[in-house]
């Protein structure tokens, strides 16, 4: 059930030579793009552990984005790939410890795409709205205490 | 010079822990010269009075097996905690929670509805279930009461050393009664076992390629592996990389991949998504097609990657109640 009064709080982990320029190229180019994201430079998306991603979701996060260079772009030559071949894994455990693969998202976007950041920004915000609040804080307590 | 007194309970465990004692033989009499063993319910008779009335702190050290999950095992590991100067999480369901916390990865009501109601060899036309208090015959019953969550030890009360394995090799406990007895204690929560992970030790780590490639993964259930190669060069999930070593290569030496029972090595905040972000960034696959297939081809990577380690994990267990699909 979509709930218009929520807006929920997403991580982003933008690859530097990438898509954190994209991000920039949207800011400049002043493309209008929901405010939920708070970006977090990396060196590139195959820095991303999954321990970021589950420790965002974890305190307080209800989406988290991973963004890098095109496959074949990468800065690193191959680190994106890293990324690529994480990011499924990532979702099938995710989704045994119940929670929905919706809310992490794998995007490739380069320095000249700005506009393709707003967009995704803009689904990814929309499609967290109709998922929910993840509160897992609340919920993991709720699941843990009480006889 | 009266002999120091050493305390053994279990909680949720499978007595294994106890097999590594018992295991001893007729050594257990150098044991007992020793020490004087004042509690053991796997082999001698105590009753919870008898631990009550010990003084506090009378107790040298209590090695403690087992996951926490009834208010019982809480009462006990909270009295022995008061009564032993020292208390060990002995064994991997203690020190993390071990093969009873993958109960963390569904429900009380599911696993009581399971085990219950639904299981086919049940015969159970009333919808029986245990109850903490219940009337029979004029007598109020009491059982207690099962946790909604499986803790590691160290979540109910303090524990002051680490003995990890499933169950620990009988070489690292005599580390630890030797440091006791002769006081040569190390810092307080360290994890009585190497600080680097298995790998380090493996004798399979020669056949380790400098570049290891893992195009799918291979189950135990349907592939022998390869009795000399590195096992996840041949396409096994071993735990290796990130699981302290010590454990004397046991399951390696049998055939079988590391299951991780001795825990991640120090430092580590998370062992499952640090094993995963390894195993995964080493596939063969290019494609995002590709990449979702090698990821299909790890079968349950919760149960694998957290096989001893859910409850003390970042995410501890399943958010949201499993789906009734029986």
């Amino acid at each position: 059930m979509a709930n218009e009064q929520f807006e929920p709080r997403i991580v982003g982990f933008l690859c530097r030579w990438c898509s954190y320029t994209g991000a920039d190229l949207a800011g400049t180019s002043r493309m209008q793009y929901p405010a939920n994201l708070a970006a977090i430079r990396v060196m590139c998306s195959g820095r991303v552990d999954p321990t970021f991603v589950v420790k965002a979701l974890k305190d307080g996060a209800d989406g988290v984005l991973i963004a890098g260079c095109h496959p074949g772009d990468c800065h690193y030559s191959e680190g994106n790939y890293k990324a690529m071949r994480r990011y499924p894994m990532l979702l099938n455990l995710l989704d045994q410890f119940g929670i929905e693969c919706g809310r992490v998202r794998l995007e490739w976007i380069s320095a000249s795409e700005g506009e393709r950041f707003a967009e995704v920004v803009t689904e990814f915000t929309e499609q967290l709205k109709a998922l929910g609040p993840l509160n897992w804080q609340e919920s993991i307590s709720a699941l843990c205490t009480g006889t | 010079m009266a002999k120091p007194k050493v305390a053994f309970y279990w909680c949720a465990s499978c007595g294994g822990c106890e097999e590594t004692i018992v295991d001893l033989a007729e050594d257990i009499l150098k044991v007992v010269e020793a020490v004087d063993i004042v509690l053991w319910p796997v082999a001698l008779d105590f009753k919870l009075k008898d631990v009550k009335a010990w003084k506090p702190g009378e107790v040298a050290v209590a090695f403690i097996n087992g996951a926490v999950r009834l208010s019982e095992q809480e009462e006990w590991v909270k009295l022995l905690r008061e009564k032993c100067s020292l208390v060990v999480a002995f064994g991997s369901c203690a020190h993390l929670g071990g093969i009873p916390g993958l109960a963390n990865a569904t429900t009380r009501d599911e696993i009581i509805a399971n085990k219950y109601l639904r299981a086919p060899t049940v015969n159970n036309p009333e919808g029986t279930v245990p109850q903490e208090k219940s009337k029979v015959n004029g007598f109020e019953l009491e059982l207690p009461n099962f946790w909604k969550d499986v803790k590691a030890l160290d979540e109910v009360i303090d524990v002051d050393y680490y003995l990890p394995g499933c169950p620990p090799p009988f070489e690292t406990v005599a580390t630890a009664v030797n440091a006791i007895l002769e006081n040569k204690l190390p810092p307080k929560g360290s994890v009585i076992a190497p600080e680097k992970a298995l790998c380090e030790t493996c004798p399979r780590n020669e056949s380790k390629p400098d570049d290891l490639t893992i195009t799918s993964f291979k189950r135990l259930a349907t592939s022998t592996p390869d009795p000399e190669k590195c096992f996840l060069a041949d396409g096994f999930l071993c735990m290796g990389p990130a699981t302290r070593g010590g454990c004397g290569e046991r399951c390696i030496n049998g055939n079988m991949p590391c299951r991780g029972c001795f825990g991640p090595t120090p430092d580590v905040l998370d062992a499952g998504l640090k094993m995963l972000s390894a195993v995964a960034s080493r596939g063969a696959a290019d494609t995002e097609q590709a990449s979702q297939d090698f990821a299909d081809s790890l079968v349950d990577p919760l149960g694998t990657l957290y096989r001893f380690s859910l409850p003390v994990s970042m995410l501890r267990r399943r958010l949201v109640p499993t789906g009734d699909n029986q």
